[in-house]
């Protein structure tokens, strides 16, 4: 394990209901760091990030997750985030009754604050849907609002953000991206940057909004590919996940 | 007159042993009957601190009354205290009101059957005080009024006849508390009489806190007319023996509405079987009725029954119910019965657990399981109602959170 990692994931292979979905992964992300990963449907995106934040469908048959140098492979949901690590979800559940002010509370572990609480609304344009129940008949482009503003009252150290622009109209994307932006720090001096992001992309669209380091392409339960998020884009656009699969055979 | 109350006397008589039609039988020899004592007219201060903090759970305060429009407490059989603070509202004792008031025959008995059952019965044959509310013509109360029913000799019958009447163009808030004030057997008879006026509002929210060995059998009616509103909200979270309710309003105007709202929980050893009936008889009636149950080891039946019988009237029946842990039972029984063409009616019933989901999502915030649990049925026991005053929304979630803290 090397100390200067924030996260660290070493051999992880993992089942879903019993079926094997990622196969022997490795993964490294430094602090103030944000990757991103690309892939086709069904190669393990979703599964390598419920399984970082530890949700307990994705069962770890063998391998390591290091967070900030502890071993959390088997630690509980909850724990991980008091730790530090933030989700935001693709497809969150309806929680009737539970308001989303509620949510920003949780997240914030207060009881009351109602000034912090309108005031991060506001940045995500979401002061309106306070006094709803979380995500009940939220369009594509307010269930990712709602996720931001949860993750900008969490203030994780480290965000993982599942498909961030999938459902969501362009006019809503630039927001998202500047609420990627504020959640991960990158309103600071690099220097001074800590928190760090990894980005489940399908169509790399967020990359016009948000900046990342290293993109990756997992495809078939394994990263098969490293570099500049861009060339690797640009490549997919133009040949495809297949060209992938082919470089890796030569 | 004295005829009429001769033929009502000789149907409570013929009804003495007649089992209600649904619910468990209750046994009314094996408790005292009480005699009815007269209205006593004390001070509130002179109820004993102890009884003052359990009705306080249920939402009636006795120590500060400034925010109420008025009081009525009954204890046992005997009306202790009725006071009013606001001109054009009255409380009274049911007996005190049918002196004052010849014409109150017309209503005494017209909404609920005297003959309905045993319990029905009972109340008649024991000469039943209660409270009578009224809110004259046009006047609005400004704050709730309450009323308590307190059940404080142990092994005993406590009977209770309530009247309530929003003239025309009125509202009428009230709150009502039910305790007990041990945890010796006992059982509660409560007859209560709506009469909701053209145009007239009445919100009607009913706190329950009783003992584990107390049988509860309320029997409620409500007539509404010509663009009247009758809501009423239900909320029983502390443990009962038994309880069996099924409240019915009859919407007689033209767009009448009658509104249901009920949050039950039956803990191990409680049996609840509560329900709500709209019967929408005039075109542009509508009935709501939301039911939010739960069950942590007692068993529920969850009753619903909406029936339009002219068009353009409009139901909806919602009933959810949580089982929490491995043991009770939650039976939801919603039916809709439409009799004419042009009528709109629907229900919608769901009996399960916490999603496993929902609990992981709440956790991926930091939340631990207890406190994502928590937070889940909390919610889930949140109605939102339409239309109850805020104070009155407060004093309901209030009754909620005292009680929910013995769910988890």
């Amino acid at each position: 394990m090397d100390k200067e990692n924030l996260l660290e994931i070493d051999n992880l292979f993992v089942s879903v209901d019993d079926r094997e979905i990622l196969h022997g992964l490795n993964l490294a992300v430094k602090p103030g760091e944000t990757n991103v990963i690309f892939g086709p449907n069904g190669g393990g995106k979703t599964t390598l990030l419920m399984t970082i934040m530890g949700f307990p469908r994705y069962k770890v048959l063998s391998g390591k997750i290091y967070f900030k140098g502890q071993d959390v492979t088997e630690m509980p949901v909850d724990e991980r985030a008091r730790l530090g690590i933030g989700i935001s979800f693709q497809r969150p559940p309806v929680v009737r009754g539970v308001k989303t002010r509620d949510m920003v509370l949780a997240c914030l572990k207060q009881d009351d604050n109602d000034a912090l609480v309108n005031e991060l609304a506001e940045r995500a344009h979401m002061t309106s849907f306070l006094g709803r129940d979380i995500n009940s008949s939220f369009s594509g482009g307010e269930i990712k609002r709602s996720e931001m503003l949860q993750l900008l009252a969490q203030g994780p150290d480290l965000a993982l953000l599942d498909e961030p622009e999938s459902g969501v109209d362009l006019e809503n994307i630039a927001l998202i991206g500047e609420l990627i932006n504020e959640v991960l720090g990158k309103t600071h001096p690099i220097r001074e940057r800590s928190r760090s992001g990894l980005i489940i992309s399908h169509t790399g669209h967020i990359l016009d909004y948000v900046n990342a380091r290293t993109g990756y392409v997992l495809c078939g339960g394994q990263i098969i590919c490293d570099g500049d998020p861009r060339d690797i884009l640009n490549t997919i656009k133009e040949k495809g996940y297949q060209e992938c699969v082919a470089c890796l055979k030569k | 007159m004295f005829e009429e109350i001769k033929i009502r006397q000789e149907k409570a008589k013929a009804a003495e042993g007649k089992k209600a039609a649904i619910g468990a039988d209750i046994d009314l020899t094996k408790f005292e009957s009480q005699d009815t004592s007269k209205p006593k007219h004390v001070a509130t201060s002179s109820i004993p601190q102890g009884d003052r903090n359990k009705i306080l759970a249920t939402g009636v305060t006795l120590d500060d009354v400034s925010q109420r429009s008025g009081t009525f407490v009954q204890i046992d059989n005997a009306p202790m205290h009725a006071a009013v603070t606001q001109d054009g509202i009255e409380v009274m004792a049911t007996s005190e009101a049918l002196t004052k008031y010849a014409w109150l025959k017309d209503y005494y008995w017209k909404a609920v059957a005297v003959d309905a059952d045993k319990y029905t019965a009972h109340v008649e044959s024991h000469n039943a005080d209660g409270y009578f509310m009224r809110a004259l013509p046009g006047v609005k109360s400004v704050f709730p009024v309450q009323a308590c029913l307190y059940l404080a000799r142990g092994k005993s019958i406590q009977d209770v006849h309530n009247i309530i009447i929003a003239e025309e163009g009125s509202e009428l808030h009230i709150i009502t508390g039910c305790s007990t004030a041990g945890r010796e057997p006992g059982v509660h008879l409560g007859i209560s009489e709506f009469f909701i006026k053209k145009g007239a509002k009445v919100t009607f929210t009913m706190i329950h806190s009783w003992s584990p060995e107390t049988e509860v059998r309320p029997r409620t009616a409500a007539i509404i007319e010509q663009d009247g509103l009758f809501m009423s909200n239900y909320v029983i979270m502390r443990p009962v023996h038994s309880l069996q309710a099924y409240p019915s309003a009859r919407c007689v105007g033209e767009n009448a509405t009658v509104r249901f709202n009920s949050v039950v929980v039956a803990t191990p050893g409680s049996t609840i079987d509560l329900g709500s009936r709209a019967f929408l008889n005039a075109k542009g009636a509508r009935t709501e009725m939301v039911a939010r149950t739960i069950s942590t080891g007692g068993d529920i039946i969850s009753r619903g029954y909406i029936e339009a019988n002219e068009p353009e009237t409009k139901g909806h029946l919602e009933c959810r119910g949580l089982i929490l842990g491995d043991r009770g039972t939650i039976h939801a029984i919603p039916e809709i019965k439409g009799t004419r063409a042009g009528v709109d009616l629907s229900h919608e019933a769901a009996v399960g657990k916490i999603a496993e989901e929902e609990v992981e999502y709440l956790m991926a915030r930091g939340l631990t399981r207890d406190e994502s649990t928590a937070a889940i049925i909390r919610g889930f026991l949140k109605v939102d109602i339409q239309g109850l005053p805020a104070m009155l929304n407060e004093e309901m979630q209030r009754a909620v959170k005292s009680s929910e803290k013995e769910l988890f």
